[in-house]
């Protein structure tokens, strides 16, 4: 079917996984183990199934996948909701990030059936039965929902997300014609949450050199500031087989986008900037 | 199990778990499509030295291609064929689709999804077109 914003569900779904076997490139410490299934309480009339990851440090296991059951009844719509009630009711230590609750923060992002989205704004209607949470994909995790950002903010830092101006400081604001802030639209939105980057494949196999959709949108959103004057070091900073060019276009990343933007699309504009400037 | 003290510093005492990633993550047309322009890269390489050793025994004599050519003829070596058809006009489809978005087009969502299905739609049309065209030339022997 034709997805038309990446905050569709499609209706059907022809194969929930890759064909690989489920322990396929997992190293020992990162083994999912089977976890204990919590029951719903009893008198709930509706209940939801969700299975979430969970790891422990101090328990020296490995990470398992618990079986939560949810009272729909008691519980509000979104999956961040049900994280609640299972925190406040079930299991006091199922850790998790949170801030805003309505999709602005960019805290709660998580795999949930297999794609990354925020939990605040999922509903749990939409979610398959048994509901499936994991952390970010390809993140090492510090507990349970709680990925290890430390990589992905030191690419962000990489590309030095400031502005560079070689001009001297003005007395007032640097100004912007309304087409030049335009230019801005669909890239300053960018909440870091890391959704795409979780998601793309070439981030995966190569994340230890390349930047990453949400990097390299940011990377374009300085690129076309009117105001920055540094657009010929960001491009030689860029132009590299890995930082940028380990992107195959796959477009998991505009898939994946909570807040509806396009990494793709930012990518090819740098590749396109690299071109034009050699021509 | 002895439980150790809550772990403050950021350095771990041991190597923290990497959450899963393709064993995992949803397969979409977009990861689909790309894993797909690949496999049908690897298999059209493939397919170039089967081309090759087709043109080796043509020169080789009429002995050796006419072996060649019952292999090819054979049931399995259709299928193969009909693969590496199918490969081509895949790789094909899929490399005029990058050619188009290198020019920075078709990037919104529903672009990406309409060209996707396309590929698909077309490379099947071509693949059965070019078998039917030919079976109708050549005759079904």
């Amino acid at each position: 079917m034709i997805i038309e914003f990446s905050d569709q569900v499609p209706r059907v779904t022809l194969f929930k996984r890759f064909p690989v076997p489920r322990n396929f490139k997992v190293t020992p410490e990162s083994r999912i183990e089977t976890g204990r299934t919590w029951s719903a309480p009893a008198g709930a009339m509706r209940t939801k199934a969700f299975e979430i990851y969970r790891y422990d440090p101090d328990s020296g296991g490995n990470p398992r996948l618990d079986t939560f059951h949810v009272d729909l009844d008691d519980c509000g719509p979104m999956v961040l909701d049900a994280l609640f009630w299972i925190k406040n009711k079930v299991d006091s230590t199922l850790t998790f990030r949170r801030s805003c609750r309505e999709g602005v923060c960019g805290s709660c992002a998580m795999n949930m059936d297999g794609t990354n989205w925020l939990a605040c704004t999922r509903f749990i209607s939409e979610m398959a039965a048994p509901a499936t949470i994991y952390p970010l994909a390809n993140m090492r995790i510090i507990k349970d929902l709680v990925p290890d950002l430390t990589h992905v903010f030191a690419q962000y830092a990489a590309i030095e997300p400031w502005l560079r101006s070689k001009t001297p400081e003005p007395e007032r604001e640097r100004l912007q014609s309304p087409k030049e802030r335009s230019q801005l639209d669909g890239y300053y939105e960018c909440i870091l949450c890391f959704c795409c980057t979780s998601g793309c494949p070439s981030h995966w196999w190569n994340g230890d050199r390349f930047l990453g959709p949400a990097v390299l949108l940011q990377a374009w959103r300085w690129l076309t500031d009117s105001r920055d004057d540094a657009t010929e070091e960001r491009l030689d900073a860029l132009e590299d087989p890995f930082r940028l060019y380990r992107c195959h276009t796959i477009l998991n990343c505009t898939r994946t986008c909570p807040k509806g933007l396009n990494p793709g699309k930012a990518i090819a504009e740098i590749k396109k900037a690299i071109v034009e400037r050699e021509s | 199990m002895d439980r150790k003290p809550t772990n403050l510093d950021s350095t771990p005492t041991q190597p923290r778990p990497l959450s899963p990633n393709i064993q995992i993550y949803r397969p979409q047309l977009t990861s689909v499509l790309s894993i797909a322009n690949r496999i049908s890269g690897l298999v059209l390489s493939l397919g170039a030295l089967g081309l090759v050793v087709w043109l080796n025994a043509a020169a080789a004599g009429p002995q050796t291609y006419r072996v060649v050519q019952s292999a090819i003829g054979s049931w399995a070596g259709r299928v193969v064929l009909f693969g590496c058809t199918f490969a081509f006009f895949l790789h094909l489809c899929s490399g005029i689709r990058h050619l188009i978005w290198d020019t920075v087009h078709g990037f919104e969502l529903r672009s990406i999804y309409i060209s996707g299905w396309a590929v698909v739609g077309v490379s099947v049309a071509l693949t059965v077109g070019a078998w039917v065209t030919s079976l109708f030339i050549a005759g079904w022997r």
